[in-house]
């Protein structure tokens, strides 16, 4: 079976935190992905989500928080924007959108983030490897 | 090259169950920049802290990654140490191999492959972090507190008797808030004014305090430590420095209004002071019911008063002034009765809420505590109270429950029972909640020795008919349909956050809930705290609560300010983002995605400049800048480009 790689960017406050809870909680998910975390969800570029893609990435998460819940007030959407138009490019570039996804995880839905893993996961591997150079 | 120590715990078998630890310092040893690789049972504990210690001094590290668990946990701890053995805290880093790794998963081979690319890509951001240093923040040792009902009064008391200075800013024209209009409180039955008026005192004679009623806060700039705020002073055509409040103006002006403190049952004078209590003692003109203002001729209060204090030219004035920290205490209005259809809509005389009932029980209200149907006057021999009208209702209004009512509709009933022993209570209620010293024992009370009449069922209708209110309910106990021809019907309508929150909310930069009470920092560990660093919440402005709990949260809240103002200096995150003005082209793009304001265009310059006091850290503006000028500290493009690659190797 294809084993996707997957990287994830998750915001300290909220999906990072809810990670953890799935780690404490002794949820267990599928192994492919593996997390970066940074302060803000806003803090991630598109073009470290492109740079994920050309180095290997066959998916892309990215977590932060609610909408409302943002430590930083308004952060998360900046990112909802951004997402937003990253994924009618990635598209327009041959790169099947779903390959990105954008999920608000509290640092209270350790469950949320177990099934968001799996279900991203599980796609990914439906969807294939993505082959870069082709692009 | 720096030179890396890794070093890799087992936290017991959390983490070594799982991840081959052997093999993760073999696989790592010779990872370029370790210089250092070792592995230790319990990383957290003082040996193992102390062998980070020695190797970073042996091995002269210039940085430190540790494989643990998560650094919400454990990154204070390990930071801490590696400063102690001399290298800057913010050249530590924690790979989270537990809660991210070893608990997670089940296969040890993978989770093992899987750690090592955790701790590589922290190894790789630790190459490049630099060393950084809190930033210094000087503070102005002056709070405003905004609001001064009971919850702003405690505040600003505890702050000043801490020796700090306090600025307590009141819209309306006297201090007291919704407290000063109770009549008796539960469950002691205190005399509101009794226990309140002593405190309203001290606050005006408060060498520490300025006080500024009838003023608004107009603008809030800056950050912790170092506000500036605009603060309106209403027009009040009153010289308060000549004004002695010897109250003769009031008594001879000739225009009435309904009383807004004696929530329309009796009247006012166009100048007038809201209570007799009322602090600071002097009144104001209310421009809108103003003979003078509105037809030109009158000025009877300029022509009595003795000290020659009215002043119809005064304009409002804006005075600005810079403080340290600010406490919003706005407290709670009453939901309109005009949104309750069902309950007669605010159109029936004797259908009133909560708070009319306190005035009419007060003694200094306009019935002279006497109980009366404002219909016509008249004793009311059966009162129905209804409790959750708004609250507790998601479909048609609010979803909270207020809190507060069922104890004070038991004490509504109990009181009236009190006047009117021949009369007869009913109480329409879904729960009785008495969660509070005394309160349980006070319903008992009520319930058994008053005889009140406990109805368990929602009143689904109410309507006027033969001078009487009739209620439609159910007993869902018994299931029978209850009718009441009712005197006098009591609403213990919901508590919503006070109205015009939402202005203040946008000048202050805080947040609120879908229902407009602020949002606390964190629900239990941080309540008293808003998200905004040095704006703090009390009272009912942040949820509904009883007079103790508002106390409670109003002196945790002064305490927090308190704690500011001890220090000397504050130290900010230094994990700020800067602007490399060589590659700043001044396109203006990061100051539009920044949410504190922190950015701001220097058009001299054509280069943006940061206030770092005031920024964050989010890097929201690191991944707008076009030009890559705008890099987070030990976030930049260079650093996350690695650890991705590194990730995916």
């Amino acid at each position: 079976m294809f084993e996707p790689k997957i990287i994830a960017f998750y915001c300290k406050w909220c999906t990072s935190a809810g990670a953890d809870l799935a780690g404490t909680s002794r949820q267990k998910y599928a192994p492919n992905i593996i997390g970066l975390r940074v302060m803000c969800s806003s803090r991630v570029d598109p073009e470290h989500i492109l740079n994920a893609f050309k180095n290997g990435a066959d998916g892309v998460l990215i977590g932060g928080c609610h909408i409302g819940d943002c430590h930083y007030q308004s952060g998360n959407i900046q990112t909802l924007k951004r997402i937003k138009l990253l994924k009618m490019l990635i598209k327009d570039i041959g790169i099947n959108e779903k390959r990105l996804r954008l999920e608000w995880i509290s640092a209270a839905e350790g469950k949320k983030f177990v099934k968001v893993v799996n279900e991203f996961t599980d796609e990914i591997r439906k969807i294939g490897k993505l082959n870069y150079k082709k692009i | 090259m720096k030179k890396i120590g890794v070093f890799v715990c087992h936290c017991g078998i959390n983490i070594a169950s799982m991840v081959d630890i052997p093999a993760v310092v073999v696989e790592l040893k010779n990872y370029p920049g370790v210089a250092h690789i070792e592995d230790y049972k319990y990383m957290c504990s003082q040996p193992g802290q102390d062998l980070i210690k020695k190797r970073i001094k042996e091995k002269e590290l210039d940085g430190v990654v540790i494989a643990a668990c998560s650094p919400n946990l454990h990154e204070e701890t390990f930071r801490k140490a590696s400063k102690s053995a001399g290298i800057n805290p913010y050249m530590c880093e924690i790979a989270n191999i537990r809660e991210q790794c070893s608990w997670v998963h089940t296969d040890k081979k993978i989770a093992t492959q899987k750690a090592i690319k955790i701790i590589r890509s922290i190894i790789e951001k630790t190459k490049y972090d630099e060393e950084l240093k809190p930033i210094e923040i000087p503070i102005t040792k002056k709070a405003l507190v905004i609001g001064g009902g009971i919850a702003g009064i405690q505040t600003a008391l505890n702050i000043a008797n801490s020796g700090f200075k306090v600025i307590l800013v009141e819209k309306s024209p006297s201090i007291g808030g919704k407290m000063a209009q109770l009549s008796e409180t539960f469950p002691t039955l205190d005399c509101s004014q009794c226990i309140l008026t002593p405190k309203m005192v001290e606050v005006a004679q408060h060498k520490k305090i300025q006080l500024m009623t009838y003023s608004e806060v107009e603008d809030v700039s800056g950050f912790v430590g170092n506000f500036k705020v605009k603060i309106k002073k209403k027009a009040s055509y009153v010289d308060f420095d000549k004004c002695t409040g010897c109250g003769i103006c009031t008594e001879k002006c000739p225009s009435k209004t309904p009383s807004e403190f004696n929530e329309q049952l009796g009247k006012r004078k166009a100048i007038y002071t809201p209570f007799p209590q009322a602090v600071p003692n002097k009144p104001v003109i209310d421009k809108d019911n103003c003979i003078y203002f509105k037809t030109g001729k009158c000025k009877i209060c300029e022509k009595v008063c003795p000290f020659d204090a009215i002043d119809f030219q005064q304009k409002e004035e804006i005075v600005t002034l810079e403080v340290g920290t600010i406490t919003v205490a706005t407290g709670y209005d009453l939901y309109e009765k005009a949104n309750m259809e069902e309950y007669g809509g605010g159109k029936i005389k004797d259908v009133i809420d909560g708070l009319t009932f306190e005035r009419m029980l007060s003694a200094s209200g306009s019935t002279d505590g006497e109980i009366v149907r404002p219909s016509n006057g008249e004793t009311p021999k059966e009162v129905v109270f209804i409790k959750c009208v708004g609250s507790r209702d998601p479909e048609n209004h609010y979803p909270y429950c207020s809190k507060i009512c069922c104890m004070y509709s038991a004490k509504h009933a109990m009181l009236y029972k009190h006047r009117v022993p021949d009369g007869q209570a009913y109480i329409f209620y879904m729960d009785v909640r008495t969660a509070g010293k005394g309160y349980e024992e006070f319903y008992q009370r009520v319930a058994e020795e008053d005889k009140v009449i406990y109805l368990r069922g929602k009143v689904s209708k109410l309507y006027s008919e033969d001078g009487k209110v009739v209620v439609n309910g159910v007993d869902t106990l018994s299931g029978e349909n209850i009718e009441i021809n009712a005197d006098l019907v009591v609403l213990a309508t919901a508590i919503r956050p006070s109205v015009g929150i939402e202005k203040l909310v946008n000048i202050l930069k805080i947040q609120m809930d879908k229902n407009g009470f602020l949002t606390e920092a964190h629900p239990k560990l941080r309540p008293v705290e808003s998200l905004s660093a040095g704006i703090f919440l009390a009272g009912c402005a942040q949820a509904p609560k009883d007079i103790p709990d508002t106390v409670t949260q109003a002196s945790a809240a002064a305490s927090m300010v308190s704690t500011i103002f001890s220090r000397k200096k504050l130290y900010h995150d230094p994990l700020t983002a800067g602007v490399d003005e060589d590659l700043c082209s001044g396109c203006n793009i990061c100051v539009g995605v920044c949410p504190y304001d922190a950015r701001e265009l220097n058009s001299e310059k054509g280069v943006v400049e940061v206030n770092e006091g005031l920024c964050e850290g989010c890097g929201a503006c690191s991944s707008a800048c076009p030009s890559g000028a705008a890099q987070q500290n030990n976030f930049t493009d260079n650093q996350l480009n690695r650890m991705i690659r590194t990730i995916l190797s």
